[in-house]
C-alpha cells in the first residue's frame, strides 16, 4: 500500500502540473480563432451534455497545425532559438566546467562558501538582475564607460540589443544550474581513480580526460539539460537584451498570443515546441538506458 | 427572480458599507497619472485604490480577452476599445453615476464617436498624437541647421536615418502606430488603408530603414531620449514631453522637443472602460467620476503632459499644457490629424507578419 502511494504521488504530481495544462493547450491549438471571450471557438459546453461534448469535436481539426507549415516565419524562428540555446549550453559548459572543477578541488572547508557565492545571486530578483545588465551593456552603460577610460576602445561598443548581448544574458542567468550537477558529480569523485591513472602512466591532462570527464558525465548531461531547455523557450532575456534582429519561438509565440490574438495558433506553437523538446529527450533516454544495460 | 437580485444587491450594498475596506483596481499605462491623485481618491471616497500599470494595448487586450482580470477599471486606446466591446468585454456604463459626464469635450466626443457608438461603454481619459522626439542639438550637429526636424523624413527618408543612425532611433513596437505613419511618409491617400497593397508599401517603408532603428520598445524610449543615449525616437506625445522634463530635472545638457510631422499624425485616444466581470463596478464608477472631476483631470494632464476630453478642466490647466501647441494642436494642425480603425482577424495576422519581419530584418 504504501508503495503504491509513493509510485502515485509522482504520477499525479506529473499528471496535475504537466499533462493537464498540455491537454488545456492542445485543445485550444485545435480550436478557431475568434472575436469572442475568450478569443477561440468551440468551446466545450458541458451544459449542452453529450450533444455539446459531440458538437465540440465535430468542429476540431489540425488547421492551426497545417498553417505553421505555411509559413517559413516559425521554421526559421524554431531553428534559430534551437541554435542560441545549443550555443548558449556550449558557452555555459566552457565556462561552467572548470568553476565547477576548481569549487571540487578546494579546500574542503572552503567548499559551502564557494557554494554560497553561486547561489548568491539568486537572493536578487531575476528581472532586476537582466535590467542591471542593461546597464552594464548598454552604448554609456559601465562597461563601454570602462574601457574608454582604459583606452582599450575609442569609440562605444555596440553590445546591447545584440545577438551578444542574449548570449552573456544567458550564460549569466542559467550558469549556476550547469555548475552545480557538474559540482556535485565532481566532489563524490573518487580521487583514488586519479592516482591509479597517473600511477599506470596517464599524464595529468589525459587523466583528466579519461577518467574525470567520463566520471562527471551524469553532471554535464543534467547540467546541459537545465541551461538547453529553458533557453530554448526564452522569453525575457532575449526581449529585453536582444535586439530586434533576435528570432526566438518564445517571441514569435507570445506575437500570435497577444499581437495576433491567435490563442489556437500560440498554442499550437506551444504544442510543436514542446514535441521539438520531448522527443530527442526521450530518444535520449532511451540510448542511455540501453548503454547503460549493455554495459551491465 | 427580480426581487432575488434586488435583495443581492441590497445585502452586497450593506455588506460594501459595513466591511470598511472596499477596493477599486485600476489598470492604467505606466508613467500615465500624478500619483497624488490616487491618494485624494482614497481620502474623499475611503475606498481603497489598487493602482497596476501596463505598456501595451495588447497585454490589456489579453487579460480582457481571457477573462477574470479581476481590474474594475482599465484604458484601451480607441481601436482596441472598439474590438474588445464587439467581444463583449466590458459592461455598459451607469450615466446616472457619473454626474461629471457634463464636463467632457464635444470635440473629442465626436471623435470618439466611431469606437464606441453612444459613449456606452467608455469616456474619455487622454489623448495625444503619435510623432517625432528629437534631440535637437545632436540631431542638427549631423544633419546640419536645416533638418528636417518636424517631418516624417526625418528617419523615414533611409539617407537621414543612416546618418543619426550611429546616434540612436528608436520606434514604437506597434504597427499600429507605425504603418499609418509609413503610408503618410510615402504619400499613401489614406493611412488607414489595411489592403495588402497598402501593407506592403509600407513593409517597403519601414525595412528601408530598418537597418538604422537601434530598436522597436513602447516605453524604453523615454529614459533613453532622457539619458541621450538616442537622438531620435517615434513615439507618444506625452511621453516624449515626459522625457523633456526628466532631462530638465536631470540637468544633464539634453535637450528634447516633440514634434507633430506636418505631413499628418495619428491622433489617438485613451478610453477608460469597466470590464464585464469588475469585482466592484460601484467602485468603478466612483473612480470615473473622480477622474472626470475638472481639477482632477486638470491635474492629470499638468502632470503627464497629455490632452485630456474633458472642456472644464482647460481652465486649470497650466500654460505650459494648454499653450503648447504640441498638446493642444491649433485649428491646423488638428485638421492634419487622422485616426485609424481595428484591424479584422485577417489583416491584423499580416500586420502582425509584416511588423515580425521588419522588426527581424528579414
Amino acid at each position: 500500500m504504501r508503495r503504491l502511494i509513493l509510485i502515485l504521488v509522482p504520477y499525479a504530481w506529473l499528471l496535475a502540473l504537466f499533462l493537464v495544462p498540455f491537454l488545456i493547450v492542445v485543445k485550444i491549438s485545435l480550436s478557431d480563432v475568434a472575436l469572442a471571450r475568450p478569443p477561440y471557438l468551440p468551446q466545450l459546453d458541458l451544459a449542452a451534455g453529450w450533444a455539446g461534448v459531440k458538437d465540440f469535436f465535430q468542429q476540431l481539426d489540425f488547421e492551426n497545425f497545417t498553417f505553421l507549415t505555411s509559413d517559413d516565419l516559425y521554421w526559421r524562428a524554431y531553428l534559430s532559438s534551437l541554435r542560441i540555446a545549443l550555443i548558449s549550453t556550449v558557452l555555459t559548459l566552457l565556462i561552467g566546467y572548470p568553476v565547477a572543477y576548481a569549487m571540487a578541488s578546494a579546500q574542503p572547508e572552503w567548499r559551502p562558501t564557494l557554494m554560497m557565492l553561486v547561489i548568491l545571486p539568486f537572493w536578487t530578483s531575476f528581472l532586476i538582475r537582466v535590467y542591471s545588465w542593461m546597464g552594464i551593456l548598454s552604448q554609456n552603460g559601465v562597461l563601454n564607460s570602462f574601457l574608454l577610460w582604459t583606452g582599450v576602445i575609442s569609440e562605444p561598443l555596440t553590445i546591447m540589443n545584440t545577438e551578444i548581448a542574449v548570449y552573456v544574458g544567458i550564460v549569466y542567468t542559467y550558469l549556476p544550474f550547469m555548475i552545480l550537477p557538474i559540482y556535485a558529480t565532481l566532489e563524490k569523485l573518487d580521487v583514488s581513480l586519479i592516482e591509479a591513472a597517473e600511477d599506470l602512466g596517464c599524464s595529468r591532462a589525459s587523466a583528466f580526460w579519461l577518467v574525470t570527464i567520463p566520471l562527471s558525465k551524469p553532471g554535464i548531461i543534467a547540467g546541459c539539460f537545465l541551461v538547453f531547455i529553458p533557453a530554448l523557450g526564452e522569453f525575457v532575456i532575449p526581449s529585453l537584451l536582444g535586439g530586434s534582429g533576435t528570432l526566438m519561438i518564445g517571441k514569435v509565440l507570445w506575437e500570435e498570443f497577444f499581437n495576433n490574438r491567435d490563442w489556437p495558433v500560440a498554442s499550437a506553437v506551444a504544442v510543436v515546441l514542446l514535441l521539438i523538446l520531448i522527443i530527442p529527450i526521450v530518444l535520449f533516454q532511451r540510448n542511455e538506458q540501453k548503454n547503460r544495460e549493455a554495459g551491465k | 427572480m427580480k426581487t432575488i437580485t434586488g435583495l443581492t444587491a441590497a445585502t452586497l450594498a450593506l455588506g460594501a458599507a459595513m466591511a470598511q475596506a472596499e477596493e477599486v483596481h485600476v489598470y492604467n499605462w505606466s508613467d500615465y497619472i500624478d500619483e497624488e491623485l490616487l491618494t485624494k481618491f482614497e481620502e474623499e471616497t475611503g475606498i481603497d485604490l489598487v493602482y497596476d500599470v501596463f505598456d501595451s494595448n495588447e497585454l490589456l487586450e489579453t487579460k480582457m480577452l481571457a477573462g477574470g482580470s479581476g481590474y474594475d477599471v482599465v484604458v484601451p486606446t480607441g481601436t482596441f476599445l472598439q474590438r474588445q466591446i464587439m467581444a463583449g468585454a466590458f459592461q455598459p456604463l451607469d450615466k446616472s453615476k457619473l454626474p461629471n459626464l457634463e464636463n467632457m469635450w464635444d470635440v473629442i466626443e465626436e471623435r470618439t464617436e466611431v469606437y464606441d457608438p453612444g459613449h456606452e461603454y467608455a469616456i474619455n481619459y487622454m489623448w495625444g498624437t503619435t510623432g517625432l522626439g528629437v534631440n535637437i542639438a545632436k540631431v542638427q550637429e549631423i544633419l546640419g541647421e536645416d533638418a528636417p526636424l518636424n517631418s516624417l523624413s526625418l528617419i523615414f527618408d533611409p539617407a537621414n536615418a543612416e546618418k543619426l543612425a550611429a546616434c540612436g532611433i528608436m520606434m514604437l513596437d506597434a504597427p499600429t502606430e507605425t504603418v499609418p505613419a509609413a503610408l503618410t511618409y510615402a504619400g499613401w491617400d489614406n493611412p488607414d488603408d489595411k489592403s495588402d497593397e497598402a501593407l506592403a508599401k509600407a513593409q517597403e517603408v519601414l525595412t528601408d530603414i530598418r537597418p538604422y532603428i537601434q530598436k522597436y520598445h513602447s516605453s524604453e524610449y523615454i529614459n533613453a531620449l532622457a539619458n541621450g543615449d538616442i537622438c531620435v525616437a517615434f513615439g507618444w506625445s506625452g511621453d516624449v514631453l515626459i522625457a523633456r522634463d526628466r532631462a530638465a530635472e536631470a540637468d544633464n545638457g539634453v535637450e528634447l522637443e516633440y514634434y507633430i510631422p506636418t505631413e499628418g499624425a495619428l491622433m489617438w485616444f485613451d478610453q477608460m472602460a469597466i470590464p464585464v466581470d469588475a469585482p466592484n463596478p460601484d467602485a468603478a464608477h466612483t473612480f470615473l467620476n473622480f477622474i472626470m472631476d475638472a481639477q482632477n483631470m486638470a491635474a492629470a494632464s499638468n502632470y503627464v503632459y497629455y490632452a485630456n476630453g474633458n472642456k472644464a478642466s482647460q481652465e486649470f490647466l497650466n500654460e505650459d499644457v494648454i499653450g503648447d501647441a504640441a498638446i493642444y494642436p491649433d485649428e491646423e494642425t488638428l485638421a492634419n490629424l487622422y485616426t485609424v480603425t481595428p484591424f479584422d482577424l485577417r489583416s491584423q495576422r499580416a500586420l502582425t507578419k509584416l511588423w515580425t519581419e521588419v522588426k527581424s530584418g528579414l
